[in-house]
């Protein structure tokens, strides 16, 4: 404990040197200028802080001295007594005295203060007031044990005490709590000034369960300890009790002080300020910030309101907390955090980085081809490094897409007044994240997708209000992450989709047969079919059966996908699937028919040996039967390598990879694991390349072909006969 | 527990035992009973309670709260060690207001 509170007193010293002094010479002007009001506030403030501080220490003569003088030098303050020659004499010595009684209590703790000394506080105090000291308690630490003073708790010579309030829970007896224990406790961290001791009034004897508590206690408490320190007190307690620990007076001023020097380089929540100074606890705050959370959206209060209600803080260490918050704010806004930065400069810095990661595996791999097992961990350490630099570069380009979002309040302001409909645009999950070049390119297709919903989905007021609808249309976007991709939705709560209008207009154009079977998401996709448009009348937004095509080619180009859910009447979601980044993923490499591959690792569910006792292989329809699931299922080699004949291997894995809500298995000779994966783009003359979504280049130098999993799942199933299809969609 | 009526019409009960939840129950009854008994006043020996706990303290404030609502009397005497140690720490001599003897070899 003493080794804690040594820098402590050490600062309180130095403090107290430097207020004492400014005191001195504060007298010796008021000598000259016995009306200088900054000269009698700095000698206040010097007195005041000492008794603030002394506190702290639990210096209690140097509290109750100090006090005296405080309340001498508030009255000349206020123009109640007149500061004259006599007086700063007296208050001069008073000066040299606190010297004397701060240096015997440093030297001689817990020690009362020596008859000469305490004469000496006694002498000066009846100079300045007077009158001898109020209180006899005050100066000497040192009490009977039977002594009793009764101590009103909001009275001002309580106010240096920690008021605790404690509310025992009615099974607390029964859980084999004993509030006494604690409160016994307690005494061997401080002293104990009073205790109230409460029961509701409305209970009687006869109806008393006399195992159940009904205890509340006030205690008004003295020590040097800190918050958490009493705490941790009734640590114990804290489910079948509700604490609350209000700081005393001088406290408070301390907490003051810290919030005035407290760093300003970061913008924290209140709480945290308050923990960081010590004034609140992170039960405490943990406590009020479920409480507020569970509150009603419309009545919750802040923080700093819950904690004065709470009676956990006092309102000016809340006050000042918020007012340092605020100057830190604008501080930090001055300082403009943000760097701009040429988005060619980034773009270079992401294929450099792409580069590194390329070298580390090809160091890896050398080390592992010497068996250099001394290199080894230096060379995992920068594997790590690298791929923290990779993360951290990306990161660089990452927006979130909250900012394109409310770009479409504007567009559904507008024309929604145009089409004479009431439309409210519902914005979730904005602050998810995704790359910057992703988010550029995804803005016109979602500009598409909204109008249409503003278009062809949401009914004018008099059809909704026929169709038993509110009057206004709702139109959400919302985001999230999921499996290392971002899903953005777009729904409305409009007419949906006709599913038969659009079967007989895909039979009209020639895109169906009358009789064939299709499932209900085939016929939603085919939405996206060039030329099929189920509006009668084409609009100048949208409908000219143009745009649905160009939205999901746009959007396969990024790597993603989408599809349409709809029900009659109830309205439509479009759900777009589309990876985080484009530069550098986590790949799963595989080899087929000495060819390496890369598969998007996020979108590997599981791999299995593909054992045709064991799965039931179909090798007509190609599909097994994946533990009761029917999957489709690919050869890699044969369908990359058409041209060649497949030579069946000793043995064979099937890579189960899922993309949305498809599956299908790949075929491979052998599994190589995880693979750090640049991108690389394939040339325009491989743009047409089927079930190829890339390049990378591995260590060794050679080329890895990125499949384009989507792409191939699709493939994989058009093998399959449509019935079966159908099966797999139930 | 021992319980005896003065000629001049003073209940006076002696609590022979500890006063902590295990026996809760049981001081209640008696306690209730002094309650309805009509007397004027209840004095309650303590200098036997070897030990007491919230449970006893809470039974001993409701017994004052009661003696104020029914309108008579409660005084407590001879308070044990325990009692005082209590009585102490929570600074309840005051409100029960009883005169506290403290024997010459307290330690």
């Amino acid at each position: 404990m003493m080794s804690d509170l040594n820098p402590a007193l050490e600062t309180f010293t130095q403090e107290v040197d430097e207020l004492l002094t400014t005191m001195e010479d504060a007298l010796l002007v008021l000598e000259l200028t016995p009306d200088d009001v900054d000269c009698i506030n700095s000698v206040f403030r010097a007195m005041h802080t000492i008794k603030g501080s002394a506190g702290l220490f639990g210096f209690d003569d140097v509290v109750a001295f100090t006090h005296e003088v405080e309340t001498l030098l508030d009255k000349v303050r206020n123009s109640e007594r007149q500061i004259d020659v006599e007086l700063i004499a007296v208050l001069l010595a008073c000066k040299d005295h606190t010297v004397q009684i701060i240096q015997h209590a440093l030297s001689n703790e817990n020690e009362p203060l020596p008859i000469a000394l305490q004469q000496q506080s006694e002498a000066l105090i009846t100079q300045l007031t007077g009158s001898s000291p109020i209180s006899k308690g005050m100066t000497s630490t040192q009490e009977k044990k039977t002594d009793h003073f009764v101590v009103d708790i909001n009275s001002s010579d309580s106010c240096d005490n920690w008021i605790i309030s404690l509310a025992f829970k009615q099974n607390a007896l029964r859980n084999g709590m004993d509030p006494l224990s604690f409160i016994r406790y307690l005494q061997t961290l401080g002293k104990i000034i009073d205790v109230i001791v409460s029961m509701p009034t409305s209970l009687c004897m006869e109806e008393l369960e006399p195992e159940d508590c009904f205890l509340n206690f006030k205690i008004a408490f003295s020590s040097a300890v800190d918050k958490k320190t009493i705490e941790e007190v009734f640590e114990f307690a804290e489910d079948d009790c509700d604490i609350t620990i209000l700081p005393p007076h001088s406290r408070q001023e301390h907490y003051l002080q810290l919030l005035e020097h407290f760093p300003e380089d970061q913008l924290k929540h209140l709480g945290e300020m308050l923990i960081e100074i010590g004034a609140l606890t992170e039960k405490e705050l943990d406590c009020v910030l479920r409480e507020q959370r569970n509150e009603h959206k419309a009545i919750i209060k802040p923080v700093g309101e819950m904690l004065i209600a709470k009676n956990i803080l006092q309102r000016p260490v809340i006050e000042q907390a918020l007012i340092k918050q605020e100057a830190i704010k604008q501080k930090i806004n001055k300082e403009a955090n943000y760097i701009r930065v040429d988005a060619a400069k980034l773009g270079y810095l992401i294929n450099l980085v792409g580069e590194l990661v390329i070298s580390d595996a090809a160091i890896r791999l050398m080390v592992e081809k010497h068996g250099l097992s001394d290199v080894n961990n230096v060379v995992g350490a920068m594997s790590h490094r690298v791929e923290e630099i990779r993360d951290t570069a990306l990161q660089l380009r990452m927006v979130q897409i909250g900012e394109t979002f409310t770009r479409f309040q504007r567009v559904v302001h507008d024309v929604s007044k145009e089409l004479g409909k009431q439309i409210q645009l519902q914005i979730t999950g904005g602050e998810a994240e995704l790359d910057k070049t992703i988010v550029e390119k995804i803005n016109d297709p979602l500009t598409h997708l909204v109008r249409n919903s503003l278009d062809h989905g949401i009914e004018t007021p008099e059809e909704r209000i026929q169709a038993g609808k509110p009057e206004k249309g709702i139109i959400q976007l919302n985001a999230y992450h999921d499996s290392g991709h971002i899903v953005i939705q777009i729904s409305d709560d409009g007419k949906g989709i006709d599913s038969e209008k659009i079967v007989a207009k895909a039979i009209s154009k020639g895109l169906l047969k009358p009789d064939q079977i299709v499932s209900q998401t085939d016929i939603y996709n085919l939405i996206f079919e060039p030329g099929l448009s189920t509006k009668e009348e084409a609009s100048n937004l949208s409908g000219r059966g143009v745009g649905m095509d160009v939205v999901k080619r746009n959007i396969e180009a990024l790597r993603g996908s989408v599809s349409v859910d709809s029900e009659l009447g109830l309205g439509t979601t479009v759900t777009i699937y589309l990876p985080l980044t484009l530069a550098i993923i986590d790949g799963f490499m595989v080899e087929a028919q000495k060819e390496r591959y890369i598969i998007p690792l996020n979108m590997v569910e599981e791999c299995v040996e593909m054992s045709s006792t064991e799965w039931k292989i179909d090798h007509v329809q190609h599909y097994v039967n994946l533990r009761g699931q029917v999957l489709p299922y690919l050869r890699l080699g044969d369908f990359l390598h058409n041209n060649k004949k497949h030579q069946p291997t000793q043995r064979e894995s099937l890579v189960v990879v899922r993309f949305g809500e498809e599956k299908a298995g790949f075929v491979v000779d052998e599994l190589h694991g995880e693979n750090q994966t640049v991108i690389k783009p394939l040339g325009m003359l491989f743009e047409n390349l089927k079930g190829i979504g890339g390049a990378t280049v591995l260590g060794s130098g050679d080329v890895a072909l990125i499949l384009d999993v989507q792409g191939l799942i699709q493939y994989a199933k058009k093998r399959v006969s449509p019935a079966l299809a159908l099966s797999m969609n139930d | 527990m021992t319980a005896k009526v003065n000629d001049n019409g003073i209940l006076q009960i002696a609590i022979h035992d500890e006063m902590t939840i295990y026996n809760a129950h049981s001081l209640k009854e008696m306690f209730l009973e002094c309650c309805h008994s009509g007397t004027q006043e209840l004095q309650v020996d303590l200098s036997a309670v070897t030990e007491i706990d919230s449970a006893g303290v809470q039974l001993l404030l409701l017994l004052k709260l009661e003696a104020q609502k029914h309108g008579f009397t409660l005084r407590l005497f001879r308070h044990s060690e325990a009692v005082i140690d209590v009585f102490e720490l929570l600074k309840l001599s005051l409100y029960f207001g009883d005169p506290i003897v403290i024997h010459a070899n307290w330690t």
